[in-house]
């Protein structure tokens, strides 16, 4: 295998200027939280033009990286001085160069997209300025995420996404649910930043610095042990953040926000910070073997939780969140997987990107015609009134499902064919997890748009105004071609491999391996059976009571129920203890003290009767006291 | 010899302070107040005699000079309680109380 390439000073040019992609969203944000009411007429505006600017920038500077040779492309741009303080010295500084580039692209762009559709979608929402500022900040972060050129810059980030991600998904305050939303994704993601933070503090003692461009190299020359250690550690944060099993239970709570914040999590940001942190890390990965097993292991353990979860939601959003889910596990298996996987992964998270995004904002455009309903079996035969984004929402499906030639056939495929090649157990794992891919993204599919209308009287659905259906547009074109203009020739790989590295061998690919036709003919088994439940057949409109199996997969696995017994009672009972300690045993002592001095005082008060006559006693009392005493001691 | 002169003052002593914790009228009171002080200067002037030295007597002349502000103060006082109690019992004067 060849190493990447090694990292390059740089300074000027447009590459020089790339710390505008991030300033932009920031100061929109900035403007529209600090501008109050005054910004509530244009402040959305801002927003799109901010996320646009960023666009734009990111565009030149890709353009001004290609201008590079191929092993000149990863560019590291000094900014300041962010922590000259002793042994610890941090350079804020970007880094240029292909894998971050692909992500920043993939931000703005589709953020961009998602920022443009919010404005019809959040027309008559009175908290709209507040939104776009979020949705800035929220891009702001995810930038800061990828371009960093050190573990802490990175570290900022990626709490400024969870800080965006908790305001956003809670945006709608005033409903309960959405505010327990927020706290459980922020509260979940701590844990997964804790190991983040952990793994960080290992680097550094390993190390001695938290720059890419001195860590990454100098990799493999740490001991085993050591590597596996920040590999799990920095795993741990990966799963909070990418919501992979153990930490997976935020995901689907997360659809309390508003639609297009669910597309912005899913498709562009968040969720792929997980990706790009195991990918980043690489070199650290490959020489960790252990940790590489364990982040494959994750990766197919949610990729199949995410798919059964996913077969058995009646809730479009949460239905949608269960596949991607097993969307970015396809994507964590393969970052599992060395430099081959890596290429897969990113090129999968970038079609993701596209038909994901694509899906949110058409189960979005169903909601806005159904009035916010997000029930599936209330839906039903929509079709043939909302032709765009039925076709929008097709091509976004036959890509996920891995649809011959569209975006997720070539990136899934390759996925499963590396793991096959890696780990025949892990490959077929995989392969089931595209069969119910099949079924579950069909049934989802068929209950919507096909089948007999089931909405409620009151529905008088109607296609989205054309700010809304135009970003749809563009990115199911993306969700279409994208796939295939990454994979095809190892065009991605081969621009990829600066920043990861290059394997031994490119991967050649055979439209009619085995793997493939399983997976294919799997995939057409999963659509056949969806097609025969839902398409053909009724759909009840209230949920059957169904198996023991079904049950589980409603109940999210037991994922809440399990973080409940384990986490959240054992919490509780602790705190209870805690309170009766501090209400008993604190407040007990504090408040006795001051109750035995005041029923004290209360008593002794009674000698100030007033009768001059008692203090005069009262005083000769004491004088002869006194004299006594001083008797007593004079004659011992 | 000068046994009788203290005897004397403690008895005057005793008998001022048994008047000022029973009596109620504030005049009364007073002079038993004064009672004592004059039963105190006794006793210094009999010490001062029995040591030969005239400290005893000089504090006699301070008690009899704070004796005498005092009689200025304390009856102004009383006169005040009696103009607006119409009662020149200390038992009245009982209004700064719990």
């Amino acid at each position: 295998m060849e190493t990447a390439a090694d990292f390059v000073q740089h300074s000027g040019g447009v590459i020089g200027a790339s710390w505008l992609t991030i300033a932009l969203p920031l100061l929109g944000a900035a403007i529209l939280l600090l501008g109050g009411r005054r910004t509530d007429r244009w402040g959305h505006l801002l927003g799109v033009a901010m996320s646009l600017a960023s666009f734009v920038v990111a565009v030149l500077v890709f353009f001004e990286l290609l201008g590079f040779g191929a092993d000149q492309r990863r560019r590291v741009v000094e900014l300041y001085d962010f922590l000259p303080s002793g042994s610890l010295h941090v350079e804020m500084g970007l880094l240029l160069d292909p894998l971050s580039i692909s992500f920043v692209l993939l931000i703005t762009g589709v953020g961009s997209l998602i920022h443009i559709y919010s404005i019809g979608y959040m027309a008559h929402d009175p908290g709209r300025r507040r939104f776009f500022a979020y949705l800035n900040l929220f891009v702001a972060a995810m930038l800061l995420l990828v371009l960093a050129d050190n573990y802490l810059g990175l570290y900022i980030g990626w709490e400024g996404v969870g800080l965006a991600s908790y305001l956003l998904i809670g945006f709608w305050q005033h409903k309960p649910s959405a505010a327990a939303a927020a706290k459980k994704a922020f509260i979940v993601n701590r844990v997964g930043d804790m190991g983040l933070a952990l793994g960080i503090f290992v680097v550094f003692t390993t190390f001695g610095t938290i720059a890419f461009n001195q860590v990454l190299p100098a990799a493999h020359g740490a001991s085993e042990g050591t590597l596996t250690l920040i590999g799990l550690a920095l795993l741990l944060g990966a799963c909070g953040k990418s919501a992979q099993l153990p930490l997976q239970s935020w995901l689907l709570d997360a659809m309390e926000g508003p639609t297009p914040v669910s597309a912005l999590i899913h498709a562009a940001t968040m969720v792929t910070a997980g990706v790009y942190l195991v990918v980043r890390s690489g070199p650290i990965f490959e020489a960790a073997p252990t940790a590489q097993l364990v982040v494959t292991i994750v990766g197919v353990a949610t990729l199949l939780a995410g798919a059964i979860i996913g077969t058995a939601k009646d809730d479009i959003k949460k239905a949608l969140a269960g596949s991607t889910m097993s969307q970015i596990g396809y994507m964590m298996l393969a970052a599992g997987l060395g430099p081959v996987g890596y290429a897969f992964a990113i090129a999968h998270l970038i079609a993701h990107g596209f038909f994901k995004a694509s899906m949110f904002l058409g189960a979005g455009s169903v909601m806005h015609a159904m009035n916010d309903e997000v029930d599936m079996r209330k839906f039903g035969g929509l079709a043939s009134v909302m032709k765009i984004t039925w076709i929008t929402f097709g091509l976004g499906y036959l890509a996920i499902i891995g649809f011959p030639l569209l975006s997720g056939y070539w990136t899934k495929d390759g996925i499963i064919e590396t793991a096959m090649e890696h780990n025949p157990i892990l490959g077929w794992l995989a392969v089931i997890g595209a069969g119910i891919t099949g079924f579950y993204m069909s049934r989802l599919f068929f209950m919507t748009f096909h089948g007999r209308r089931r909405w409620d009287a009151d529905a008088h659905p109607h296609e989205s105004p054309a700010v809304m259906t135009w970003p749809l547009i563009i990115l199911s074109i993306g969700s279409v071609f994208g796939g295939g203009f990454l994979i095809v020739g190892n065009r991605f790989m081969e621009f990829l491999a600066p920043a990861v590295g290059r394997p031994e061998e490119m991967p050649s690919f055979h439209p009619f391996s085995l793997t493939g036709l399983v997976t294919l003919a799997l995939v057409a088994v999963g659509v056949a059976y969806a097609w025969m439940r839902y398409g053909r057949s009724e759909v009840p409109a209230v949920a059957p009571r169904g198996s023991f199996l079904t049950t589980f997969a409603r109940r999210d696995l037991y994922g809440d129920a399990l973080n409940e017994a384990l986490f959240m009672r054992p919490g509780q009972w602790l705190t209870r203890l805690a309170v009766f300690f501090d209400n008993r045993g604190v407040d007990g002592l504090v408040n006795g003290l001051a109750a035995l001095v005041g029923g004290t005082s209360g008593r002794l008060r009674r000698i100030q009767t007033g009768y001059v006559r008692s203090y005069a006693l009262s005083i000769f009392f004491g004088a002869a006291l006194l004299v006594g005493a001083w008797f007593v001691v004079g004659n011992l | 010899m000068t046994t009788h002169y203290l005897v004397l003052s403690a008895l005057l002593f005793a008998i001022g302070a048994v008047g000022v914790l029973v009596r109620r009228n504030a005049i009364v009171v007073f002079m038993c107040v004064e009672l004592m002080l004059n039963a105190c200067n006794l006793a210094f002037v009999t010490f001062a005699r029995q040591h030969g030295n005239l400290q005893g007597q000089i504090i006699a002349f301070f008690v009899m000079i704070v004796a005498a502000a005092e009689v200025v103060v304390g009856l102004a006082i009383i006169v005040t309680i009696f103009r607006t109690r119409r009662s020149a019992s200390v038992d009245d004067a009982n209004l700064l109380k719990y």
